[in-house]
């Protein structure tokens, strides 16, 4: 994988890891609830595997269905569902709810699932994936499942990293030191920011594949 | 349009809200009981650095006659900022009014003019029941689901099963009935939560024809009305468990669950009993895995002379205390009781829940006693202590009049009157604020009844962090 791309890569996880809406507000009310720093920490992997499976969902697609389908059309069809999607995040009043308070690992796990799903954090993904060789920068395997298949698995693993290390970073910061009055001050409308990088993602893949 | 960071009116724990800033104008849903003319919402100056402190500097009528505003509520509150469906960015700006009698919901905006708030949505009866299967809608609480609105009646004239809507949070539309799974729950009144352990509770008043002519003796002595808790599962939307304070205590009203959400107790108020007259408040609990209730606060009945009595409690020689709202201060420590029949006022320091201890009552208005306030010693009032609303910091307490026009007109047969007071809480004292009693031609021929406060107050926000 090329540099540029492994860089965007983390970033978009730590975009991701940044968001309270994508888990660590969760894990932040959690330990409170208890007064219990262990189970913040104890939240943030299941909120992270959740995410994980939402992303990795998409790269597993467009990562194994290369070999067969051609890549533009995965990166016209995709660049225009991303805009599409990322306009429709910008325009809708509709907010995702399925949980309530007192939920095990497993249902966080599943909400952080959901929620990543919902908000298209997988297909924000789509302009590295599809501009990106087919295999892992580290091995040259061409176009074999196999390779296909570490791919998407680096691809995931890099991105949900940095995704739980930032998320992690501010549920540890927010819960020991800042405090929850932070949210009021630095809670920017990242669903709009979201909605945004949506559809640049979009388009970035849609000019590249032209 | 969202805002792009959260609404500053937002607190995620107790403990920011109280020190968040005073409020500047209250909101008093009045209601003109000869239906003559439409109700209306009057904006209160609360500002005591202003030169209109404790006038109505503002006022918007219905389009309606005959609404009966009673209770009414935010369309958003600190509750946006649970973490399982955060949208802190929506705006705490709309007030939420159901006609309790007309069975209509207003949208009033109140942001643009905040003293003159304008209506922006109707709500008819029609949408109610078609869509939740409901009428009378009473109490408004704001919840990351959306907006619940309990209802006492059913739909097309049915005298119940009364319940809870759900109201969609941006567009105002009825999403439906609430209850999955409702259990034995019939009687209707109040519904609030533990939030943050996936709880509701509600309580029990009657049906609309218990209710709307007045108190039906009969049905009171007889044990008919509401005298039970309920509690639901919140995510499931499934009754869990009824706890039955006994028939002897008529209507269960108003619930103040503890704000800190890691504790699961709360108060509730009982009007009266038949054995004594007595009124009392209520604790709910857990108690292992089940929920329980204990009277903490007996009120006694006082002796009267029954010539001065109205025929309704004539024949009992005594005033009850009708305690007929209650109030939890942010903290949680102290508990505000109305009597409405004696007039009294009562505080209670809760800060053990079980052991509530008396710390302050003031006198004003009552059946019996029609005790003047402190500003205007020469005017007798009627009516009493009855909607109570603490501020966010606990600091300021105002009430309000009127219970509701029907049983206004059987305890105060001679007319109850308009009036407002303010009453400043300290540790130290519970007193009077002489400069603050908006009464008789402020609220232009309306009773107030429910009060709102800018930015929020003890009755409207649940918190999703300690």
């Amino acid at each position: 994988m090329m540099n540029g791309s492994l860089a965007a890569l983390i970033a978009l996880g730590a975009f991701h890891g940044l968001n309270p809406g994508m888990g660590w507000l969760f894990a932040v009310a959690r330990g409170l609830q208890e007064r219990s720093r262990a189970r913040v920490l104890q939240s943030l992997p299941a909120i992270a595997a959740g995410h994980a499976a939402s992303v990795g969902v998409v790269v597993a697609l467009v990562v194994l269905t290369r070999s067969v389908l051609a890549t533009r059309i995965v990166a016209i069809g995709g660049g225009l569902l991303l805009v599409a999607f990322g306009l429709y995040r910008l325009l809708s009043q509709r907010h995702f709810r399925w949980v309530g308070m007192r939920i095990s690992l497993w249902q966080l796990a599943g909400w952080s699932f959901l929620m990543s799903s919902v908000h298209g954090a997988g297909l924000m993904l789509l302009p590295i994936l599809t501009t990106a060789p087919a295999a892992g920068g580290a091995h040259h395997h061409g176009m074999s499942a196999g390779g296909g298949l570490s791919t998407g698995v680096f691809v995931t693993g890099v991105h949900t990293l940095a995704m739980f290390v930032v998320a992690g970073v501010i549920a540890v910061l927010v819960y020991e030191i800042v405090g929850l009055a932070v949210l009021r001050r630095a809670w920017f409308n990242l669903d709009r920011l979201w909605a945004v990088a949506l559809v640049t993602a979009g388009a970035v893949t849609l000019v590249t594949a032209a | 349009m969202a805002l792009w960071k959260p609404d500053p009116t937002f607190y995620a724990s107790p403990r920011e809200a109280v020190a968040g800033p005073p409020e500047k104008l209250a909101y008093v849903a009045a209601f003109d009981r000869s239906a003559a003319t439409p109700d209306a919402i009057a904006v209160l100056d609360v500002d005591p650095g202003s030169g209109t402190y404790g006038d109505v500097v503002g006022w918007t009528e219905l389009p309606n006659l005959g609404d009966e505003l009673h209770h009414f509520g935010w369309n958003a509150c600190s509750s946006a900022l649970c973490p399982y469906a955060p949208h802190p960015h929506v705006e705490r700006r709309y007030l939420i009014v159901p006609g309790l009698r007309s069975s209509r919901v207003y949208v009033i905006d109140t942001k643009d003019e905040p003293t003159s708030p304008r209506i922006v949505k109707v709500l008819e009866p029609e949408d109610l029941a078609k869509r939740a299967g409901y009428s009378r809608p009473h109490t408004v609480h704001c919840g990351p689901e959306g907006l619940y609105l309990t209802a006492l009646g059913g739909a097309n004239g049915e005298e119940g099963p009364g319940g809870i809507a759900l109201l969609d949070h941006t567009s105002f539309e009825v999403l439906g009935r609430w209850e999955v799974d409702r259990g034995p729950q019939y009687f209707a009144y109040d519904a609030w939560w533990h939030i943050a352990h996936d709880v509701l509770v509600s309580s029990e008043w009657g049906t609309p024809s218990m209710i709307e002519d007045g108190v039906v003796g009969e049905l009171l002595l007889g044990r008919k009305y509401g005298h039970s808790l309920h509690f639901w599962d919140l995510r499931k939307r499934r009754h869990v468990q009824t706890v039955d304070l006994g028939d002897e205590h008529q209507m269960v009203l108003e619930l103040r669950p503890a704000h800190d959400p890691t504790r699961q107790y709360g108060f509730v108020g009982v009007v009266v009993s038949v054995e004594d007259l007595s009124a009392s408040v209520w604790v709910w609990h857990r108690d292992g895995g089940e929920w329980a209730a204990r009277k903490v606060i007996t009120i006694p009945a006082e002796p009267a002379d029954p010539d001065l009595l109205p025929p309704v409690i004539r024949p009992f020689g005594a005033v009850p205390p009708l305690v007929t709202d209650i109030d939890l201060s942010v903290d949680d420590q102290w508990l505000y009781v109305s009597c409405w029949g004696t007039g009294e006022l009562r505080r209670y320091d809760v800060s053990d829940p079980f052991n509530p201890v008396e710390a302050g009552s003031v006198r004003i208005g009552g059946i019996v006693g029609r005790t003047p306030h402190p500003a205007e010693p020469g005017l007798p009032l009627s009516g009493g202590p009855q909607m109570v609303e603490v501020s966010r910091d606990g600091r300021r307490v105002y009430v309000t009049n009127s219970l509701y026009g029907a049983w206004d007109d059987q305890f105060y047969p001679d007319g109850v009157g308009a009036w407002m007071a303010k009453l400043d809480s300290t540790p130290e004292g519970f007193t009077f604020d002489e400069r603050f009693f908006p009464h008789g031609d402020a609220f232009r021929g309306r009773r107030p009844h429910q009060t709102r406060l800018q930015g929020g107050d003890a009755s409207s926000d649940s918190y999703c962090y300690p």
